[in-house]
C-alpha cells in the first residue's frame, strides 16, 4: 500500500495562525502603513506630553500667528495653538474609528449572521433592508440621521456606523452561507446544539476573518467621513479639537491664514493613507483573485 | 426576425420589468426610512412653524389642520400620496414649496457631478490601460501613486488647498461661486455652462467654465483613483485569457489587441465601477458645494438640517435617493447591452 500525498489544505491548515499577517508584512507598503497607523496610535496616547499647549487656551495676543517656534502650525482666529488641537483631534479620530466602525461591525455582523443562518423569510427581510439603506448616497444617509438625531459628535459616530452597517451584513452574510453548509455545522445540529450557540460559537467565529480585513479597509474612511460630517457643522461641536472642524474654521480664513485649514488635513490624508496602505496588503493577501 | 433573437428581446423586457419592480419596492423602503427618520425627532412640524410663541391652543389647531393628529401610518400614506405628486409641503426657511427648492438646486449639482464624472472616465480609463502595458513601470508606478494618494485624499481638504493655491495665490481660477456678477446667464436648465451656450455668449460660457475647473476636479480625484485602479486591475486579468494570446499569435496589431480584445472585455467592471461612482459623486459634491459656496442640492440640504427645515430634508433626501436607484438600475440595463449573457444568466 503506498501513502496517498498529504492533502494541499493541510499545509494550509498546519500553518501558523499569523503567517499571513507575517507575508502582508514583508511587503514595504504594509510596512509603511503600519508606521504610519502605530505613530497615529503613539500619538492619540501621549498628546497631552507632546502638545505644547492646551488644544482650548486662547491667546488673543496670538490670534492668526503663522507658523513659528512658538507655535509650530500657526494659531487659530481666538490664538489658539494648531499643533496641539491637531495632536489632540487624534483622539476624535481614534475614538471615530472604534465606535462607527465598531458599531458597523456589531449591526452588520449580527444582521448578516441572523439573516444567513436563519434563511427564509428572515434572510429575505434583513437583506431588503440593506438594499434600501444602500439605496442612499453613503453621505446622504449619514446626513438624514444626524438630521433626525441632532448634531453632535456621538451622533455623527452613530450615523456613520449605521451608513457602513449594510456592507458588513452582506460580507458575513455570505460567509455564514458558505459556512453553514459545512459538516462541523451540521454535526453540532445533528447532536442537538441550540441554534443561537451554533451561531455564536461555530458559525461566527469561522465567517469572522473578512470582516476583520473589512475593517481595516473601512478605518480610514471612517475618519475621512467623521471629519467630513464635522466639517459641515454636522459633527464635533467648536470648541472640540476634531480634524474636520479644524478644517472648517480654517476654511473661514484660508485667504489669511493658510495654517489652520492645513495641517489638520495633513493629518486626515496620513492616517487614512497608513490605513489604506494596509488594507490593499491585507485584500491583497486574503483576495484569492489577486495572489499571484 | 429569426426566434432566437426574438426570445432574447423577451427575456430583455422580463429583466427590466423585473428590476423595475424591485425598484418601486426599494423606493417604498427609502419613502419609509427618510418618513419615519424624520419622525424619531423630539417635536414636530407644528412645533416647528409656531416657534415658542405659539398657545397650546393654536398648536393643536395647526396639528389639526396638518394632519399631525392622525396614527403615523395614515400620515406616512398621506406622504407618499403627496410625495407622488411632487408635493412635499413648504420651506420653513423660504417659503415656497420644499420641492421647487430642491429642483432649483438640482441642476447644479447635476452640472458639477457629471463634470467630474466626465473627467475622471476620461483620465482614469486610458491612465488604467496605460499603466497596465507595462506592470511595474514608471508609468505605471507613477499612476498607482497618484491613485493611492487620491483614495486617500479628504476632498475638502484637497478643494481648500486648490482654493489656496490656484484661487488665492496665482489668481487664475475663481474662488466660488457659479458665475461672477453681472455674468450670469438667463436660466433656463439651470446648468450655467449649458445656459451660457444657449444664451450665444463666449464670454459667460468662459466664466462658468472657469467657475467650474476648481470643484469638478476636487471632486473627480476620488472616483478617477478608482476608475484607474479598476481599469488596470481589469486588463492585466484579461490579457492574460486564451482568446487575447490568440489575437497576438494572429500577428494583429498591438493597439488592436488592446482596444479590441482586452479594453472591450475588461469593460463590463468598468462601466460597474464608474456607475458605482455616483454615490461618491452626490456625497462628495455636498462638501464640494460647501468649499466653493455652489447652491446645490448638497449645499441646500446641509443648509435645511442646521436651520431644521425637514420638509426640504426630505424632498431633497427621497430626490436624491431616487435619482441614485434609477442611474444604478441603467448602470445595471447598460452591462445587457455590453454582454447579451447577463440577460440569459
Amino acid at each position: 500500500m503506498t501513502l496517498a500525498a498529504p492533502h494541499p489544505s493541510l499545509g494550509a491548515a498546519s500553518e501558523r495562525w499569523y503567517a499571513p499577517v507575517a507575508r502582508v508584512l514583508r511587503r514595504h507598503e504594509a510596512k509603511l502603513g503600519l508606521a504610519i497607523v502605530l505613530g497615529f496610535l503613539v500619538l492619540t496616547v501621549a498628546c497631552p506630553l507632546l502638545s505644547p499647549y492646551d488644544p482650548y487656551d486662547q491667546e488673543l495676543a496670538s490670534a492668526l500667528a503663522p507658523p513659528s517656534a512658538q507655535h509650530f502650525f500657526g494659531a487659530d482666529q481666538y490664538g489658539r495653538d494648531v499643533f496641539s488641537r491637531v495632536l489632540y483631534g487624534s483622539r476624535t479620530a481614534l475614538l471615530a474609528i472604534v465606535v462607527a466602525d465598531g458599531l458597523a461591525l456589531l449591526l452588520g455582523s449580527a444582521l448578516g449572521l441572523v439573516g444567513g443562518f436563519l434563511g427564509g423569510a428572515v434572510d429575505a427581510l434583513v437583506m431588503r433592508m440593506v438594499d434600501v439603506l444602500l439605496a442612499f448616497p453613503y453621505l446622504l444617509l449619514a446626513l438624514i440621521i444626524v438630521a433626525a438625531l441632532g448634531p453632535s459628535l456621538t451622533n455623527s459616530m452613530i450615523a456613520i456606523g449605521i451608513v457602513y452597517t449594510p456592507q458588513y451584513a452582506r460580507l458575513i452574510r455570505g460567509q455564514v452561507l458558505a459556512v453553514r453548509a459545512l459538516d462541523y455545522v451540521r454535526a453540532a445540529r445533528a447532536i442537538g446544539t441550540p441554534r443561537w450557540r451554533i451561531m455564536l460559537r461555530h458559525v461566527l467565529p469561522n465567517s469572522f476573518g473578512p470582516v476583520i480585513v473589512m475593517a481595516t479597509l473601512q478605518a480610514g474612511s471612517v475618519v475621512v467621513e467623521t471629519a467630513g460630517l464635522s466639517f459641515l457643522g454636522l459633527g464635533a461641536q467648536p470648541p472640540s479639537p476634531d480634524w474636520g472642524a479644524l478644517l472648517a474654521d480654517g476654511h473661514n480664513y484660508f485667504l489669511t491664514a493658510w495654517w489652520i485649514a492645513t495641517f489638520p488635513g495633513l493629518a486626515i490624508f496620513c492616517v487614512v493613507l497608513g490605513f489604506n496602505l494596509i488594507g490593499d496588503a491585507l485584500r491583497d493577501q486574503f483576495d484569492p483573485r489577486r495572489r499571484t | 426576425m429569426s426566434p432566437r433573437w426574438r426570445s432574447d428581446r423577451a427575456e430583455l423586457w422580463r429583466y427590466i420589468g423585473w428590476r423595475l419592480v424591485q425598484l418601486a419596492i426599494v423606493l417604498i423602503g427609502v419613502s419609509a426610512v427618510v418618513f419615519f427618520t424624520m419622525h424619531v425627532l423630539p417635536g414636530d412640524v407644528a412645533m416647528l412653524l409656531l416657534g415658542d410663541r405659539g398657545t397650546a391652543q393654536q398648536l393643536a389647531k395647526l396639528r389639526l389642520q396638518l394632519g399631525l393628529d392622525q396614527p403615523i401610518v395614515v400620515q406616512y400614506l398621506r406622504f407618499v400620496v403627496a410625495a407622488a405628486h411632487g408635493d412635499f409641503g413648504t420651506s420653513l426657511t423660504s417659503n415656497r414649496a420644499a420641492f421647487t427648492d430642491v429642483s432649483t438646486a438640482f441642476p447644479v449639482t447635476l452640472q458639477l457631478t457629471l463634470a467630474a464624472l466626465t473627467l475622471a472616465t476620461f483620465i482614469g480609463v486610458p491612465a488604467g490601460v496605460f499603466a497596465s502595458l507595462r506592470p511595474g513601470g514608471a508609468f505605471d508606478n507613477l499612476a498607482m501613486t497618484f491613485t493611492l494618494f487620491g483614495v486617500s485624499m479628504p476632498i475638502f481638504w484637497l478643494g481648500l488647498m486648490l482654493l489656496l493655491l490656484f484661487g488665492a495665490t496665482l489668481d487664475w481660477l475663481p474662488i466660488g461661486g457659479l458665475s461672477e456678477v453681472g455674468m450670469e446667464p438667463p436660466r433656463i436648465t439651470g446648468m450655467s455652462l449649458i445656459d451660457a451656450a444657449l444664451a450665444g455668449s463666449p464670454s459667460m460660457f468662459w466664466d462658468a467654465l472657469r467657475h467650474l475647473i476648481l470643484p469638478a476636479c476636487t471632486l473627480a480625484t476620488v472616483p478617477l483613483a478608482f476608475i484607474a485602479r479598476i481599469t488596470r486591475a481589469e486588463m492585466m486579468a484579461t490579457a492574460t485569457q486564451d482568446h487575447v494570446r490568440t489575437a497576438r499569435a494572429k500577428g494583429l496589431p498591438r493597439a488592436r489587441v488592446i482596444l479590441r480584445h482586452v479594453l472591450r472585455n475588461a469593460l463590463i467592471p468598468i462601466v460597474t465601477v464608474i456607475g458605482l461612482q455616483l454615490g461618491l459623486l452626490l456625497s462628495g459634491a455636498v462638501l464640494t458645494e460647501t468649499i466653493f459656496s455652489l447652491p446645490g442640492l448638497g449645499r441646500l440640504m446641509v443648509d435645511s438640517i442646521l436651520s431644521r427645515d425637514y420638509p426640504v430634508v426630505q424632498a431633497g433626501a427621497l430626490f436624491i435617493a431616487f435619482v441614485f436607484v434609477l442611474v444604478n438600475l441603467l448602470v445595471d440595463l447598460s452591462y445587457t447591452l455590453l454582454d447579451p449573457r447577463i440577460r440569459r444568466a
